[in-house]
């Protein structure tokens, strides 16, 4: 018989290979690997979809919880002052009570004091032009030369305030105040209102629209006395010990209490967050979007390694250590992890820039942003641990039974 | 003096189960001689693959001793084992086994991988293999375009790749047509030549007997004959003479 082996001497190859210490090694492992990923291309969109669906949910519920921080923190990060002299007892700034009304004056008297800042707030029944009321939270400040408050001024001016009955409005409530632009007139508490300055997003956490004014005419709607305030911001002269500054209004002002700026923010995020439960509801719903990630991530993978299974017994009977194997899945959750991740946070931001103009405040953040890479690499890489388990346990001899 | 490549002494193997125990092999001794083709023959049920399984380093015997280029596998744990299998034998398979993601040329680099060949030179080594086998054509040509016959030379390639002591070759004709295994047969005895290497075919045929330099029968766990190439026709014929 004639055939093609045995048609001419041949040349075997002689050399052994090389040894691998101080060697580039041949790039076989990735290229297995993706090689097995899109062999499956069922397989592969399962998988990206299911990545892309968790990187998703959990950004926008991580946005939407660093939203929700930053409309809790927006006044605290508008507001100047070192300490707060603050009601007993109180939550949040958006859960205001009254001071007793000798808390200015008793501040100004405490050595290392600069200045201070009173702050009426409370809640209002906003009465709309063409009827209809609704509850709305009143935040009166004083309006001076370089004031904070209101910030975002996109129509009128924040000194438009210092007339008489004037107050701003953000433009994202005029719908729910029953207004529609700069100069229309309301009530608040039968008293009447004109608007004179408008900001573009100040939104408040509790939905409440905030209406700004000075802090005497929000006395006035309040029907607070002349020196009452919700509360007192205290700025320290410069080289002044904070604690001791604290420890010196306390014991001038027992009836209140007196914390920093940092102590107040947090305590009005932890209120909101935490003890509504809405924070937990967030990361609830991006925990929830990890899990469901990870079990798609893992049953894919697990599937897929199943049907090379063969394959990896074939490495294994030709001395390919467990490392090696393991290398070729992990790569494969690696590559499923990118592209899942960039997919997913091209379709996260497309979400956020829908939800800009709606009540939804989406943050992305280039923290956010890497967190979810880590996440979503570590979702990935945990969900590979399956399917290495599968492989760890091949039995190589299984590849002469076949 | 004979140089032998694998030194296999008194292998036993028992598997325990709760039916009882089970001995597919009881007291089996090899040599595979370097320059030599050794054909392992018996039928189903013998002892063949679980021989084939412990020589090539996948089992470990419940007794006896391995040598394989001149490194025992005594105490070895699995993955000394496969680092042994790695560097010093390259296996056939009936079915092939190639990677069906892999082009012919990168399954040969795989195996040149595994065996720890740097970049620069693997694919010569893998082109190499190729040539040997006569397949340099298909090269880039996936595993499910090719023939049975062509499968099987990229699996004879990739054993050679890397040229271990040792190829063990499990069944490599049977999923094949005779014109196939034939050609396949003659491409290892010629592998078999190179006098740094051993070749042990596990078959069934019969028509493979003429590219074997030795034959082994093995009957019931134990080595039934053995047989040099003029006298293998005989050893077929004759019952049991270890």
């Amino acid at each position: 018989m004639h055939t093609t082996a045995d048609a001419a001497p041949i040349a075997l190859p002689g050399r052994p290979a090389p040894a691998r210490k101080g060697m580039m090694r041949l790039p076989m492992i990735p290229k297995l690997a993706y090689r097995n990923l899109f062999h499956d291309r069922l397989g592969l969109v399962v998988t990206i979809v299911g990545i892309v669906f968790s990187v998703v949910l959990v950004a926008v519920q991580f946005g939407l919880y660093l939203g929700s921080e930053n409309r809790i923190a927006a006044m605290f990060d508008h507001a100047e002052g070192d300490l707060w002299v603050v009601p007993l007892g109180t939550k949040s700034f958006d859960d205001p009570a009254m001071l007793s009304g000798r808390e200015r004056h008793s501040v100004l008297s405490t050595p290392g004091v600069a200045s201070v800042q009173e702050l009426a707030v409370g809640f209002v029944n906003w009465r709309k032009p063409k009827g209809g009321s609704t509850a709305a939270l009143l935040v009166g400040s004083e309006i001076r030369e370089g004031s904070t408050l209101p910030w975002s001024v996109t129509e009128g001016s924040a000194s438009a305030l210092a007339a008489p009955s004037a107050v701003a409005v953000d433009s994202t409530y005029f719908q729910e105040l029953g207004i529609t632009r700069m100069g229309d007139r309301a009530e608040i508490n039968n008293m009447d209102v004109t608007v004179q300055a408008v900001t573009k997003g100040i939104r408040s956490f509790t939905t409440l629209p905030y209406v700004f004014t000075t802090l005497s005419t929000a006395r006035t709607l309040l029907g607070a006395p002349a020196d009452q305030s919700s509360y007192t911001l205290v700025k320290a002269a410069s080289g002044t010990s904070i604690e001791d500054l604290r420890a010196a209004i306390a014991k001038r002002l027992p009836d209140a209490e007196i914390l920093t700026h940092a102590e107040f923010r947090k305590r009005s995020l932890d209120y909101w967050l935490f003890e509504t439960g809405a924070g937990a509801a967030l990361i609830a719903g991006a925990l929830l979007g990890i899990i469901v990630g990870m079990v798609i991530v893992a049953q894919t993978l697990y599937a897929s390694t199943k049907d090379h299974l063969n394959e990896f017994a074939t490495l294994r009977a030709l001395g390919a250590s467990a490392g090696y194997i393991n290398k070729v899945i992990l790569i494969q959750a690696m590559l499923s992890a990118m592209i899942g991740y960039v997919l997913g946070m091209a379709l996260s931001l497309a979400v956020i820039w829908a939800a800009e103009d709606s009540t939804l405040l989406i943050v992305m953040t280039p923290n956010l942003a890497l967190m979810l890479l880590a996440l979503t690499v570590g979702m990935c890489v945990l969900a590979a641990i399956c399917a290495i388990f599968k492989v760890i346990r091949i039995d190589p001899a299984v590849v002469f039974s076949r | 003096m004979t140089n032998y490549m694998l030194e296999a002494r008194d292998i036993t193997k028992v598997y325990h189960s709760e039916a009882g125990d089970i001995m597919p092999l009881k007291g089996v001794s090899v040599e595979l001689a370097a320059g030599e083709l050794t054909l392992l023959m018996g039928p189903s049920g013998s002892g063949k693959t679980t021989l084939l399984s412990i020589l090539g380093c996948i089992l470990s015997p419940t007794s006896g001793s391995l040598q394989i280029a001149g490194y025992s596998t005594n105490g070895l744990s699995a993955e000394g084992m496969a680092d042994l299998r790695r560097r010093h034998v390259g296996f056939v398979f009936q079915s092939y086994n190639l990677v069906p993601t892999l082009t012919a040329l990168e399954n040969v680099m795989l195996a040149l991988d595994l065996r720890g060949a740097s970049r620069a030179e693997a694919p010569d080594l893998a082109w190499e293999a190729l040539a040997a086998v006569r397949l340099s054509h298909r090269a880039n040509v996936m595993p499910s375009k090719l023939s049975g016959g062509e499968k099987q030379r990229v699996s004879i390639a990739r054993a050679l790749a890397g040229a271990p002591s040792v190829i063990l070759a499990d069944e490599p004709t049977a999923a094949l047509d005779s014109e196939n295994g034939q050609a396949v047969m003659a491409l290892l005895s010629e592998v078999a030549k190179d006098t740094r290497r051993a070749v042990l075919v596990v078959t069934h045929d019969h028509r493979t007997l003429k590219y074997g330099d030795r034959m082994i029968r093995i009957e019931d766990g134990r080595i039934a004959s053995r047989a040099r190439r003029r006298s293998m026709s005989e050893a077929m014929l004759a019952p049991a003479a270890a």
